[in-house]
């Protein structure tokens, strides 16, 4: 039985859990960028630059929170606690072990799959409401990338599906385990690829960074936010990152699982191992992000169109067919 | 339902169509004055169909200060403090012409030595410029990482135009007849001549091979990226044609195929004494622009390492007299600036100061062509055909 108090107390702690990955990802995002351009700040000053995020969140607290004149202004205001409230859904479906799970859903993925693309209207409303030219384009941006990578983020997905036979993702993690490979290992190393690449261009981060493109945009669809609700986006674009790359290494990277390791222990390991791999994926996405420039709009839906969706789809193919034979 | 079927006026579905237009008008785009992609101050008034631009008009003068009426009422050495300022990304080059125009005036030469000392100053400011340019292309293209790089590796630079000059962006160094005793010498004496610091050679030596390093670098980090380039070749192409036609100069020129650097042309600079390449491109699109810059600051290290061991022994300056006075006449001269050609008209009345400056600079030049390459692009498209046209808001309004 499910009682009002035991809701509180799962949402509370998956609540915990999605804001310490914010800012385990600010420190790994901020940390990577200043070893990567030698810059002396987020190293060396206050405690290594651990209190960094600490800073940050004061800072965005003492600013003045701005609504511009001419905004729409219920929209305007709601828009970034939308944001953050669908990304937060995320974290609900996301095992951290067999048993510590917000909610084992039985369609779990298709769960995720859904909310995940919820976010873009909060930044497409965000866009519109500013009465900024410069949001509107970056929201409309967001919207138009939003139809380029959702298709293949599924279609991805699918494939991890077929070969599961199951849309629980602790089902997802048991049977890799019942497998003894990772997904990613086994049949599925294509569609994690895809999945990366449509999961970055989710999280709007470089190379996929257009809706935001400063040096285009002026930030877009943030131009016009300023103190408490510019921290509400920046929270949630790194619980985002956070949950992607989670998500990420539960479907293709087995999880809260490692072997070798006593299964009856897994309530301890199981999050220390599933962060450990968050992390490493993350890592990956902090190198891209500071290495590489922005693509062009069109360039995106040329990628997700003829080559993304493509290969996803053969995929499925593929794995549909090893199904039947074995 | 069946009423709407069978009006009479659309017999078959299939030949049924949409009759409605929908009423389109082109979005006004403010992009600038403030702008982080501007470059300062420049405005352009787009007009937007979504992202592609059907029109776009630069408009200019938000920098202007008005430096050619003020050099009608000041004496030929305060001009060199003003002209610092027009490029200030390559302070000491803007000096160069404007000597050499007063100097042919009054008809005397600087010794060989200030000679060298200019021109290595002056390609060193052009490796500082290029250093910003790549820099800050990189940064409008979307990668954070370079200008931190390219920012750090300049500063090296700076730090020696310091050492000689005591100024990193306006030098003011240069004087009618040589350059000025150089600072952090000791006082002059008889026997001690004011020159160029102690260690200079050798730290300049360090420098280059740093720079050298630091192209390398750039050429993978930022040129062997495939982001880079899908997002810079083929775009904003320049003809050769058309580059001639606009009166575009510098680096953009030569990547349009126009082999054509004043730099070989100039007898004011003894650049004749050493032995480089001018790098021209092929396609004159935004890669070819970022890549013969890149190449330039190759080159320029290489004219710097040469003139720093075939260093020329002697004074700084020749005789002039106390107060400066140019005689009545007329001189322009041009050099080629790290943004393209920079040119002094100077008329001299015989007095004190000249009585008209005219002052070419090439940023001007160059961005005239903006409406022609930009119309129909996209607007990413239009932030990096910008960006690699490498002007200074300075430069362009003066």
């Amino acid at each position: 039985m499910i009682d009002g108090s035991q809701i509180l107390v799962t949402a509370g702690i998956v609540l915990a859990f999605a804001l310490n990955g914010a800012v385990i990802f600010t420190i790994l995002d901020v940390k990577g960028a200043s070893w990567m351009q030698r810059r002396p700040g987020p190293l060396h000053v206050g405690l290594r630059g651990f209190i960094f995020p600490l800073a940050e969140i004061i800072k965005f607290f003492q600013k003045e929170d701005i609504t511009p004149t001419n905004v729409d202004a219920p929209v305007f205001k709601w828009a970034p606690a939308y944001v953050l409230a669908s990304v937060f859904g995320l974290f609900v479906v996301v095992p951290i072990s067999p048993t510590l799970v917000g909610s084992d859903l039985e369609l779990g993925v298709f769960y995720l799959l859904a909310i995940s693309s919820l976010s873009t209207l909060g930044v497409l409303t965000a866009g519109w409401s500013s009465a900024n030219k410069y949001s509107l384009m970056g929201g409309i941006r967001a919207a138009g990338q939003l139809i380029a990578y959702e298709l293949p983020l599924i279609l991805s997905v699918v494939g991890v599906v077929i070969q599961a036979e199951t849309m629980s993702l602790v089902g997802i993690v048991e049977k890799q385990i019942e497998f003894g490979l990772p997904f990613a290992l086994s049949g599925q190393g294509l569609a994690f690829l895809i999945f990366m690449i449509a999961a970055t261009a989710e999280m709007m981060r470089v190379p996929f960074d257009m809706p935001i493109g400063e040096s285009e945009l002026v930030s877009g669809f943030l131009t016009e936010y300023s103190g408490v609700r510019f921290l509400i986006f920046y929270i949630a674009e790194y619980m985002n990152m956070f949950v992607l790359c989670a998500v990420a290494s539960t479907l293709f990277l087995g999880g809260y699982h490692v072997p070798l390791l006593p299964p009856e222990w897994v309530n301890f390991y199981g999050p220390v191992v599933l962060i450990t791999k968050t992390v490493l994926l993350g890592f990956i996405l902090v190198l891209v992000r500071w290495s590489f420039p922005r693509f062009r709009e069109d360039q995106l839906q040329n990628l997700a169109w003829k080559v993304l969706i493509p290969l996803s789809l053969l995929n499925i193919l593929i794995t549909s067919i090893m199904k039947v034979v074995f | 339902m069946d009423d709407i079927l069978n009006t009479g006026n659309v017999p078959y579905i299939s030949e049924a169509s949409v009759s409605v237009e929908i009423e389109t008008e082109d979005m006004t785009l403010n992009i600038g004055p403030q702008h982080p992609s501007t470059h300062g101050v420049l405005r352009l008034v787009a007009k937007v169909d979504g992202e592609k631009i059907s029109s776009v008009e630069p408009v200019l003068g938000y920098m202007h200060r008005g430096y050619e009426k003020l050099a009608e009422v000041r004496t030929y050495p305060q001009i060199t403090t003003l002209v610092n300022r027009i490029d200030w990304v390559s302070g000491f080059a803007n000096e160069i012409p404007f000597i050499a125009a007063t100097e042919k005036l009054m008809e005397i030469e600087a010794p060989e030595r200030a000679k060298h000392i200019r021109l290595i100053l002056t390609e060193m400011a052009r490796i500082a410029s290029h250093f910003v340019f790549n820099g800050a292309y990189a940064l409008e293209i979307g990668a954070l990482t370079p200008i931190f790089l390219a920012m750090e590796d300049r500063e090296r630079i700076l730090d020696l135009i310091e050492s000689v000059t005591g100024g990193r962006f306006h030098p003011n160094f240069n004087r009618i007849g040589g350059v000025k005793p150089a600072a952090g010498s000791g006082p002059t004496t008889k026997k001690n001549v004011q020159d160029l610091p102690a260690g200079f050679y050798q730290e300049t030596r360090d420098a280059m091979e740093k720079v050298l390093e630091a192209v390398e670098r750039m050429e993978d980090l930022v040129g062997g990226n495939e982001v880079f380039k899908a997002r810079t070749k083929g775009v904003g192409i320049i003809s050769k044609e058309l580059a001639e036609e606009y009166g575009v100069s510098g680096p953009i020129l030569r990547a349009s195929g126009v082999k054509f650097d004043l730099r070989t042309q100039t007898d004011f600079l003894p650049y004749d004494k050493f032995e480089y390449e001018i790098p021209v491109g092929e396609n004159g699109d935004c890669y070819d622009r970022w890549y013969v810059r890149l190449l330039e600051m190759r080159e320029s290290a290489k004219i710097i390492l040469q003139a720093i061991d075939s260093m020329p022994s002697g004074p700084l300056q020749t005789k002039v007299p106390k107060v400066i006075k140019v005689p009545k006449g007329r001189s322009y001269v041009r050099t080629e600036n790290p943004k393209g050609e920079m040119g002094y008209y100077v008329i001299s009345e015989g007095g004190l100061g000249p009585y008209r400056l005219k002052i070419r600079t090439p940023s001007f030049s160059n961005i005239s062509i903006l409406p022609v390459l930009l119309e129909g692009q996209l607007l990413p498209d239009l932030i990096a055909i910008m960006g690699s046209l490498d002007f200074v808001l300075g430069d362009v309004d003066r």
